[in-house]
This record gives structure tokens, sequence and C-alpha cells, in this order.
């Protein structure tokens, strides 16, 4: 790797300069095209699930309502009555287009539902990584700082069992103290934030927490180590020995060069949790997309266990995608490489 | 590693198991797995009920002298439940890390080792399989195959194939690059015989401590399948399905919640913190350094 030639002083903002960089411009390419491989893949795998089912899944979805009438139908209305390739490719470009076929249950356009759903989730996931970030940074940044004395082990070990619990587990618990035993919240059930913020809010908390602190203990693990990362960098050692004020050497030359690790780990969290909070909804009665692939799995309405599980994937990239424009944004480094 | 070190040098540094077991943290994990692997294997002899045996007169009793734990809402035992639950949930749990560990392994080897096309092939795959959340893609399979105990072992066996590729796969790119290997391959040595007598003992380490930490998620997964009442079946008792139905009770009944998710946690976190200790024995330059520890005090 060669130095970067220093560059003249120049008017043009800093943000402006990076995007039109080349470098940046060929790596966000580079992940788009990755992303896009990806994409075909996943969308594959998501319209073979319906091939997998054992069984006829048009007959298994109908169950005791079986008529030849409404199997005829709900075959048609599916598009399962036509050759193989053409299914695909109907799907791959309707995948794209957003249009994810209709519900077993209702008819119901599937991209209906999802984006009924979507706003619950967002929510919860997006409440839980601020609790997690929260427990997170002061605990991993105090623990780095501390690092290998008794403060250190203690959060080590707490982030340790905070990892182990499973977060439904966690969910009863709280439900049992808050909700059952004090009454201080309630132990379910969604209200939108337009209808009423407050009340928003208050059934938010609950699930919030449960997610945010399994979350909060995973990242902390991260913080930790990327504060002790920026701790072992030369430049700490020389803007210390150059006589900087501790709070100056933590905020410029420790916190911010730690920061492009964790906006990677947060940068996963979030999309771990836009798709991995299934129990917790459950155990909420959230009615978000982790408890609609629930209802689909239990009521067999393959369309929308496929269009959820391709949505949250399609999410999942690019939240991953966006991670990494972030990263070359921030670190000069992976430009220059 | 065996195989990479002449067997005439006699091995002067202690063994990964005893710097382990020095860790008192590991200890503590270890002791906690003993005792679970106890429990799940004599437990059905000592446990006092039969797990399944509901008496309705006895129901929702809260622990003391007669019923350690508790009783549920059927009047059955909740310890007698928890310890027959500890076999399945180990069962389900070491069954599909074995087939996540064969598969994964086999899939890394094979990109990290043949490089090119392949690997090209291969990774992509997983990085599909990566854009899946776990829970999210063991669901979508139970979905597909029906609930039921096998198809969450298939589910969580197929959900964390993809990491061990990436952990065989990584460490075999390393490996391949070692000169033992190049003059190996240079002495006319077969593929094969490199594969399984100098590459795979050398990526072992990272792939141990994989395993440990996937058995600890895998017993995570398995509970949540089981709570959603996709993995294992009613009658057989499992932590998960204990929990979903002690949500009915949680005003009445704290112990029908509290012990069987205490069982999921304190198993998850021995596996966890086995996992974290044997990540520090088995990577050789914290292993030197601990092993220098151990020689001075």
């Amino acid at each position: 790797m060669t130095a970067p030639a220093p560059t003249a002083p120049d008017a043009t903002p800093r943000w402006r300069r990076v995007r039109d960089h080349p470098a940046t411009r060929f790596l966000v390419v580079r992940g788009l095209l990755h992303t896009a491989i990806v994409l075909l893949g996943v969308i594959t795998v998501t319209f073979s699930l319906m091939l997998l089912v054992p069984g006829d899944p048009v007959r298994i979805a109908l169950g005791t309502r079986y008529t030849q009438e409404s199997y005829d139908a709900l075959r048609a209305a599916s598009g399962l009555d036509r050759p193989l390739l053409e299914q695909y490719l109907d799907y791959v470009l309707g995948a794209v287009r957003g249009d994810l076929g209709v519900s077993f249950r209702n008819g119901e356009p599937v991209t209906h539902v999802l984006l009924d759903r979507l706003p619950a989730t967002a929510s919860l996931a997006l409440a839980g990584v601020l609790v997690g970030l929260l427990v997170a940074v002061p605990a991993g940044v105090y623990a780095a700082l501390r690092n290998g004395r008794l403060a250190d082990a203690v959060v080590r070990i707490t982030s340790q069992v905070g990892v182990s619990v499973p977060d439904f587990w966690m969910g009863l618990l709280l439900i049992t103290l808050f909700s059952a035993t004090l009454g201080w919240l309630p132990s379910s059930g969604y209200v939108p934030f337009g209808e009423d913020p407050v009340e928003w809010a208050r059934r938010l908390a609950l699930p919030a927490v449960t997610v945010g602190l399994v979350a909060g203990s995973i990242m902390t693990r991260f913080v930790r180590a990327a504060v002790l990362d920026a701790i072992a960098a030369g430049w700490v050692r020389t803007a210390r020995s150059k006589g900087l004020g501790r709070r100056v050497v933590l905020l410029r030359h420790i916190l911010r060069n730690a920061v492009v690790p964790i906006v990677t780990i947060v940068g996963i969290q979030m999309a771990t949790l836009l798709g991995g909070v299934i129990v917790v909804e459950v155990v909420f009665a959230w009615p978000g997309l982790g408890r609609l692939v629930y209802d689909s799995v239990t009521a067999r309405d393959y369309p929308v266990i496929q269009g959820a599980v391709l949505l949250i994937a399609v999410l999942f990239l690019l939240i991953n995608l966006l991670v990494d424009v972030i990263h070359t944004l921030v670190d000069p480094r992976i430009r220059n490489r | 590693m065996t195989s990479t070190r002449p067997s005439t040098r006699p091995s002067t540094r202690p063994s990964a198991l005893r710097l382990l077991l020095r860790n008192r943290v590991s200890l503590l994990g270890c002791l906690i797995l003993a005792a679970v692997v106890l429990a799940a294997v004599v437990g059905p002899w000592l446990s006092p009920y039969d797990p399944n045996a509901t008496d309705v007169g006895n129901a929702l009793r809260a622990p003391g002298a007669e019923h350690w734990l508790g009783t549920d809402q059927l009047g059955r035992d909740v310890l007698s439940r928890i310890v027959a639950a500890s076999q399945v949930s180990l069962r389900v749990a070491v069954v599909s890390v074995s087939i996540a560990l064969v598969l994964g392994v086999g899939i890394g080897l094979l990109a990290g080792y043949a490089r090119g096309a392949a690997d090209a092939v291969l990774m992509r795959l997983v990085d599909v399989m990566f854009a899946f959340p776990v829970l999210l893609l063991a669901l979508a399979i139970v979905a597909v195959l029906g609930p039921g105990l096998n198809s969450a072992i298939i589910a969580i066996g197929v959900v964390y194939t993809p990491i061990f590729a990436r952990v065989a796969r990584a460490s075999t790119l390393s490996v391949r690059e070692e000169p033992f290997v190049k003059a190996s391959l240079t002495m006319g040595t077969g593929h094969a015989y490199v594969l399984r007598h100098h590459v795979l003992p050398n990526i072992s380490g990272p792939v141990i401590v994989q395993t440990s930490l996937s058995l600890a998620f895998a017993i995570l997964s398995e509970a949540a399948l089981s709570f959603l009442g996709l993995g294992v079946q009613p009658p057989q008792p499992s932590w998960g399905r204990m929990l979903f139905e002690a949500q009915g009770f949680v005003g009445q009944a704290w112990w029908m919640s509290v012990f069987p998710g205490a069982a999921i946690f304190v198993t998850t976190l021995a596996f966890n913190l086995v996992g974290d200790g044997l990540r520090e024995v088995l990577d050789p330059a914290r292993r030197t350094a601990l092993a220098a520890q151990g020689g001075r005090s």
C-alpha cells in the first residue's frame, strides 16, 4: 500500500470529496454487485421453500376447508398451476417489483401484510438497539479502560451472562416482575405511535428492554475489544507522551477510532433484531414481522412465510451494505486500500 | 496437532485440557456441564416423580419439601420434568451441531483448499445462508418439514453450517500456505492425505471453539423452537415448552417460568464459558503466555 499523496487544501466539503473519490465509487459498485448476487440466491432459496414442502402445499394449507373448487382457485391464484421455470421467473421478477403473491389465508397481497407489520418490528428493533447502546458503550469503554482489573472482570462476566440468557425467558421474568407483581407496565400489545405516543412507549418498554439487554451484552464485548484495540495503537501513546489530557486522548484518539467497529456491530445487531425477535414478539403479543412468521408457520400460509423471510433477508443485506458504505466514508484507510 | 509434531520430541507444554481447567471460569463451565450431562444420563433413575404423571389435586404447588421446584398446572413435578428435558435438549444440541460441524467443515476445507472457482461458488452460497437470521431460517425449515424433534435437529444443523464453513475456510487458507504443507505436496503426497493429516489437525482449534459456542446457541434455538411449539412435541418434556406453558401462570406460579428458564440459561452459560476458555487455550500465542504464567506461579 502506498501512502496517499498529500492533497492541497480544497474548498469542497470533505463528504463530497469522499463521495466522489474513485475508490468510494468502486467499493460501492463492488458492494452492490455482491449484494445483487447474494440477493438472487436469497430469492431462489425463498422460492424453493414451497417446493420442498412434502406433499401439496395448497392442499395442506386448505386443510379441512378442502374442496376441488377452492383447491383449483387457490392454485390458479398463486400461479402454482404453471410450469416451474415460469413460476420461478415470475417470482424473481415479482419480488424485484415488490409483488410477492397473495396470502393463502385471506387472499390479501403479501406485500400489504408485510408492510402492515413492519412499523411494529422496526420500532422494537430501534428501541432495542438504543437500549443496547446505552448499556454497551459505557460498560464496554469502562471495562476497556480498566482492562484486567476487577471492574473489567465484572463487566465481562455480566455480558457473558447476558449472552446466555434466553431472551424470551428474560421477557417472562420482566412480565412477572413489572406487570404481574408490581403492575407498573402492560405486559402485551402494541399501540401505534400516531394514536397515543405515551401508551406506545409504555407498551414498548418491556419488549425493548428484553431485546436491548441481550443485544447490549453482545455489543459490550465488541465495544470493549474495539476500545482496547484503539488504546493499543501507536498514536495513543504519541498523544499521551506529548502531554495531551486524558479526556482529549479518550475522545479524540481512542473513541474516534473505536467508532468503525462499533458501527459494524450496531448494524449487525439492528439487522439481527429486525428478523430475530420472533420469540420475544410472541411473548409480548407484539404484532411485528416475527409474530407474523410464527402465525403463518402455524397456519401454513407459505406465501407469507416466503415473503417475510425474503423481506427480512433483504433488510439484513441492505443494512450490511450500508455499514460497508459508512465504513468507507469514515475510514480513509479502507478507501485508499 | 499431533501429526505435525515429530513424535520423538517430548512435549514440555501443559496440555490444553490442563490449561483450561486451571482457569477458574472455564473450570466452573466444565463443572456445570458435567452436572448437566450427569443429570441427563442418570437423572431419570434419580428424579422423584414420573415427569409426565399428572396429579391435578396437587396442581400449582409452590416449591416445598414434597416438590422441590413445585408443580405445574397439571400437578406434574417441575424438577422431574426439567431433568427429563435436559436429555432431549442435549441430544438435539449435540446431534444438530454435529451435522453443522461435518457439513460446514467439509465445505470450508474444500473452499479454502481448492480456492478459485469452487471457493467463490461455495462462499457465495454461505453468504446467501448468512443473509437469513438464524431463528428465522430454522423456523422456515420447520415450516417446510413440519414440526417435530427431527425437523428441529435438521433446522438447527442447517442454520449453523455456514459459520463452521467460514471458520474452517479461514483457517484452511492460512494453513495451506504453511511450509510443511508445501513440503508435503512437493514430496508427492496426495491431496486427501494432506487434508486429513496436515490441514484438518491444524484447523481443529478454531473449529473446537466454534463447536462449544454453537452448542450454546443450539440449546437456545431448540428452546425457542420448542417454546413456539415447533420443536419437541408434548408429552415429551422440554425446557422451551415448559416456559410456554408457564406464560399462562406468570402471576400465580413464578416457579413454572423461573426454573426451566434457569436450566436453559445455566447450560448455555456453561457452553459459552468453556468455549471462551478454549479460545484462550487453543490460540497458540495466548497459550504460550498462559503456560508461561503457570510456570512462574
